[in-house]
């Protein structure tokens, strides 16, 4: 077991040596081919996420932190930059170097996006289709190894005993376990993260914030998450980049994030709003533990 | 449960259907030996098809490059025939359905009156357009009346059908709210049902305007006239371009009826 | 109502004519009301040109005559009718399954979201399905029992062909349905074209297209009876044959026959349907 904290490491001194991601002036338009008009997502966008890192990415709706992520294993095309992953540029790959490319990168989505008529094993085994040829797949006969492995990822997500059931027979934390299984089943260099806990509820979305940070410092993997809940954010990741109508407007630790910085990103009257709907939140939940402390006791 | 470290290096997906491994393997069995003889029964005479192979590829030729001209007096007869046969068919069919769907709707009318209109659908659905038309012809002589008389009849089950189930789904507190205004039961019609079930009557007229277009290129092969009787003479003299010139003019047709009751349904709703 | 101003609560007067409509819109409606009508009457007389009326005024001693001639139905021509029964149950068993399985290609090859190509090859697959959907399984088998001659073969074939359309239409429309968030994460993986189709795709589609085969098997079924009337097998020959002999009451057996395979038919795909979804 790896210390989740890593005590006396300066947090961006190494950045040349280790990092994994390095993404230069990435731009994104939607709509116009040319790229001179239409709709910008993202506008020269440049950060880079070293090795072990967990980043949070936070910004109002439509300010294009679903886009960015998105880019990076390229289900969205961007319009201009480079993506290095190693030392591969992503955006300039073929389709048959993307799809070599994207096993090496997990992803975990907003809703779980789980095949939902596919058990569990099925779903998480798809996390190798990037590996095994055509045939093994369609007759899933994955390798005795993916199996193996595939067993002690739904241990380590606590859904050992689920293994056989169909995706949609399970509760929401329980699916994004199996998203969070999927994604690790890659054995990625990298992890992506589309708000994981857009549909959960307040306790749950703490759990599976707390289950991909760990995995992410287990196994020491840079991972990006794409997060609309700034006090969430700020308990979980160890750097935050603040994105507004596409462009990078913060860069810094979780403690730097300021009111300020926030009215910033955020303007000022949605900042007020979310931070009161987050105390709500957390007030409920201390209410109903002190409840159920009560009735326990 | 298995140990740390120690996993199953096997899995195989649980069968979703059939749970049980005897009736799976006793449902495959059954399924083979039903192909092995359906398949067993069928007389293939071979030199038969490879001879028509060749004429298949003759009237693919005749689908490639169909003869419009030499037929097109009969052609164009069929055409009138076909079309006047599928307006006048569905309008009266529509005329005729909605009395009867309004009284095969259980929420408007007492029993009796329920049952007969339900045996009436039931009779028109249950018995296909070609063989009605058989029976019509030999009671209306040949011609596009006996082809009138059996998409109007066919339509009625249709559409009476499904404007019941409609008018048996509507919301029952509107027609409770207009009912309780002291109205009559016309009234409670016009004021409850018909706004419910307009559009959707709409709908479903076009739809079955499409369907007896197609319908009235099949019934004139048992002599109901239209332009499957037409088709009929063509591929009887084998004249495979004429033919392929009336299939390309039935496929434009239902094409353009199905492309505009689409877009009109989508303009009246 | 303690919005209403009280010094109005007595108007001296409203307007004593309401309408739904506006008068321009009710004119445009009567007019387009007048306007079907004037063409219904033109087709019907254009129509009924050649109708002999004589022989419409004698339709219903026609009727009566073939109905006392129908009844009673002969039952002990009920044996004859087991093997083109079974033949007909082929015809349309196997006719779905050879339609199903040329329909699935078709199908992913139309579908938006599958297609290889957009601009050559989706609008060929539509054209296959439109082609196939216009044209009724009796006109296939027409052609076909013209081109490789009478027999089952002929009515499998044009039930497959006909099949084709309706079933390639639904599956490709529940193709482009899918859940593209499904789809999304498979294809993050690194999957390839062919395994986002099978894991992504194949899963959420599963359910419709056995709705969809079990649905057409059901309408087959119905169909395939008739194709014997243009020498395609099954019981629509004898069906054919009663007639040109003019042996109504056998007619009258071979009815009440497709009736009750049809209405079993029916009550089979409903609980099939029912079960596998």
């Amino acid at each position: 077991m790896r210390a989740r904290g890593r005590p006396g490491r300066p947090p961006f001194a190494f950045i040349a040596e280790t990092s994994v991601l390095d993404i230069q002036r990435l731009s994104k338009t939607y709509g116009s081919r040319s790229g001179a008009s239409g709709d910008k997502a993202l506008r020269d966008v440049s950060f880079r996420v070293p090795q072990g890192q967990t980043l949070g990415l936070i910004g109002p709706s439509g300010a294009g932190k679903s886009t960015l992520i998105r880019c990076i294993n390229r289900l969205v095309e961007p319009t201009s930059g480079a993506i290095h992953l190693g030392d591969t540029d992503l955006a300039a790959l073929g389709s048959r170097d993307l799809r070599r490319a994207r096993r090496r990168i997990g992803m975990i989505f907003q809703e779980y996006a789980l095949v939902e008529r596919l058990t569990v094993m099925e779903n998480v085994l798809s996390g190798r289709l990037g590996y095994v040829p055509f045939w093994r797949s369609f007759t899933r006969r994955f390798p005795g190894r993916d199996i193996e492995n595939a067993y002690r990822l739904l241990d380590r997500v606590g859904l050992l005993d689920h293994a056989d059931k169909r995706a949609d027979a399970l509760s929401g934390g329980q699916r994004q376990r199996v998203g969070i299984a999927r994604a690790l089943a890659q054995e990625p260099e990298l992890l992506l993260v589309d708000e994981p806990t857009a549909s959960l509820d307040p306790k749950t979305s703490r759990q599976i914030m707390r289950l991909i940070t760990e995995i992410g410092a287990e196994r020491n993997l840079p991972t990006i998450v794409n997060i609309h809940d700034v006090p969430l954010a700020q308990q979980f990741v160890d750097r935050i980049i603040g994105l507004r109508s596409g462009e990078l407007v913060f860069d810094g630790s979780p403690d730097a994030l300021t009111e300020a910085v926030l009215t910033d990103i955020y303007g000022a009257e949605d900042w007020t709003a979310m931070r009161q709907d987050h105390e709500e939140d957390e007030a409920a939940e201390q209410a109903s533990r002190l409840t159920l402390a009560g009735g326990a006791g | 449960m298995t140990g740390a470290g120690h996993y199953p290096r096997r899995w195989r997906r649980p069968p979703q259907i059939f749970t049980h491994r005897g009736w799976r393997l006793a449902l495959q069995l059954a399924i083979l030996a039903y192909l092995v003889l359906a398949v067993g029964s069928l007389e293939v005479d071979v030199s038969r098809v490879v001879e028509g192979l060749e004429r298949g590829a003759r009237f693919m030729q005749g689908f490639l490059q169909p003869d419009f001209v030499s037929r097109w007096s009969d052609i164009r007869q069929g055409l009138i025939e076909s079309l006047t046969m599928t307006l006048t068919a569905t309008v009266v069919g529509i005329l005729v359905s909605v009395p009867i769907g309004i009284g095969a709707a259980r929420n408007l009318v007492p029993q009796p009156v329920y049952l007969v209109c339900r045996a009436i659908i039931a009779v028109s659905r249950s018995l296909q357009e070609v063989i009605i038309a058989i029976f019509l012809v030999a009671m209306f002589g040949f011609g596009p009346f006996a082809g009138f008389v059996t998409l109007a009849f066919a339509s009625i089950g249709f559409l009476a059908k499904l404007l019941a189930d409609d008018i048996e789904e509507i919301d029952a507190s509107q027609a409770e709210a207009i009912r309780a205004t002291g109205a009559s039961w016309w009234q409670l019609i016009h004021y409850a049902v018909q706004p419910q079930v307009m559009p959707r009557l709409i709908g479903l007229s076009l739809y079955r305007l499409d369907i007896n277009f197609r319908e009235s290129a099949v019934i004139g092969i048992v002599g109901a006239g239209g332009i499957g009787a037409t088709l009929n003479t063509a591929i009887d003299r084998y004249e495979y371009d004429s033919a392929g010139a009336i299939l390309l003019i039935v496929i434009a047709i239902v094409m353009l009826v199905e492309y505009s009751s689409s877009h009109l349904r989508k303009y009246l709703q | 109502m303690t919005r209403l101003d009280p010094t109005a609560s007595e108007p001296t007067h409203y307007a004593q004519v309401w309408s739904f409509r506006t008068p321009k819109a009710r004119l445009a409606l009567w007019a387009g009301w007048l306007a079907l009508v004037a063409l219904f009457v033109w087709c019907w007389q254009v129509m009924n040109a050649g109708t002999m009326w004589v022989f419409v005024a004698d339709a219903p001693s026609q009727a009566a005559d073939i109905g006392s001639r129908m009844f009673p139905p002969r039952l002990d021509y009920l044996p004859e009718l087991l093997a083109p029964l079974w033949d007909t149950l082929n015809i349309a068993t196997l006719g779905t399954l050879g339609g199903v399985i040329l329909a699935v290609p078709v199908a992913f090859l139309a579908a938006a979201n599958t297609t290889p190509s957009k601009l050559l090859v989706r609008p060929v697959a539509l054209l296959v399905i439109v082609t196939s959907r216009s044209i009724n399984s009796l006109i296939w088998a027409l052609l076909l029992v013209a081109i490789i001659g009478p027999g089952l073969l002929a009515g499998i074939v044009a039930i497959a062909l006909r099949s084709i359309g309706f079933v390639g239409k639904l599956l490709y429309e529940a193709i482009e349905e899918t859940d593209v968030r499904q789809i999304e994460a498979v294809t993050a993986t690194g999957a390839s074209r062919s395994q986002i189709i099978h894991y992504g795709i194949v899963p959420q589609v599963l359910p419709a297209f056995w709705g969809i085969s079990v649905f057409r098997w059901d309408i087959n079924i119905r169909e395939s009876t008739i194709l014997g009337l243009v020498g395609a097998g099954g019981i629509g020959m004898k069906l054919q044959s009663s007639i040109d002999t003019l042996a109504w009451s056998q007619v009258a057996t071979i009815l009440v026959v497709i009736l009750a395979t049809v209405v079993v038919s029916e009550a089979v795909s409903a609980r099939l349907r029912h079960a596998l979804i």
